[in-house]
């Protein structure tokens, strides 16, 4: 799924990466404790998370994670922006709550760590 | 490079929103080194827990990775409390951290385990009230 499918699904807007928009994405992962984010390895994956600190955008970064999704209208700080565009990775936010994010775009394709391009 | 390559790094204790970045520095190093990717990924997120640890549970510490043609070698060390019970340190869930922690989303007990699973070895020596010395290595292909 394109991360500019995954921003309108979500009506998120783009806090950093603008440019990577075009890009893929074709796994997710939903949660606030990194360890659980950090046990779980796919390629060119999402992650969606209410969790506001930069060890969010390290862990992303170590799993080679392409996007963020920030969701229930948390706002990321000045020093999470700086990090994720230093590592080059999409940061979106978006007013839904973790549920419905991840449920939004469970149903249009993006079903957890299998590789599957949906019709979009 | 068959004596091998070695980085060293002081994990700071004090810094939650610093930690990290030696393992940030050391899968740009991999990188450069030509170390195939699934590689650097499974050392970079073994290395970030671990150093995630130090500073949550031990106050910092020292991180050193050594790079040879066979493998490569992680070692954390530090001078923190020390884990009684390592067998259950081991277990997926277990986990001592507080509150103020979990909030900053660790605490899950899920750090040892995920460090055991992307390492093709895994030793830790602790001491109680000494300090904890964590070995990892992932083997290169040949
Ligand atoms: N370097 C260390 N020094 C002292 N105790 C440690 C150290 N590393 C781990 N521990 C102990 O082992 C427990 C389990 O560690 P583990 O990394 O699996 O989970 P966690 O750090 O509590 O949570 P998570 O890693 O999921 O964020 C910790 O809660 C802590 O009690
Ligand atoms: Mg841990």
């Amino acid at each position: 799924m394109k991360i500019s499918t995954i921003r309108e699904l979500l009506g998120a807007t783009v806090v950093t990466g603008e440019d990577k928009l075009g890009e893929h994405v074709y796994a997710a992962c939903g949660s606030d404790m990194m360890s659980d984010v950090l046990a779980f390895v796919k390629d060119q994956a999402v992650l969606l998370t209410g969790l506001v600190n930069t060890q969010v955008v390290r862990t992303a970064e170590m799993m080679d994670m392409r996007c963020v999704v920030f969701v229930r209208d948390k706002q990321p700080t000045p020093d999470i922006v700086r990090l994720a565009r230093e590592s080059g990775i999409v940061v979106l936010a978006t007013g839904r709550r973790m549920y419905e994010a991840c449920g939004i775009l469970y149903s249009s394709g993006l079903v957890g760590n299998k590789v599957k391009e949906p019709a979009v | 490079m068959s004596e091998g390559l070695s980085f060293h790094f002081d994990v700071d204790g004090d810094s939650f929103t610093s930690a990290g970045q030696a393992s940030v520095q050391v899968k740009k190093d991999l990188r450069r080194l030509g170390v195939d990717p699934e590689i650097i990924r499974r050392v970079s997120i073994a290395m970030y827990e671990g150093e995630i640890n130090m500073v949550i549970h031990a106050h910092g510490g020292h991180a050193e990775v050594r790079v040879t043609e066979q493998a490569v070698e992680i070692i954390l060390e530090d001078r923190g409390p020390g884990i009684a019970d390592i067998e259950q340190a081991m277990q997926a869930g277990f986990s001592t951290a507080p509150d103020a922690i979990r909030s900053l989303g660790f605490g899950a007990g899920m750090g040892l385990p995920n460090m055991k699973r992307y390492t093709d070895h895994m030793d830790i020596q602790s001491t109680v009230g000494v300090g904890t010395r964590i070995t990892m290595r992932v083997d290169l292909p040949q």
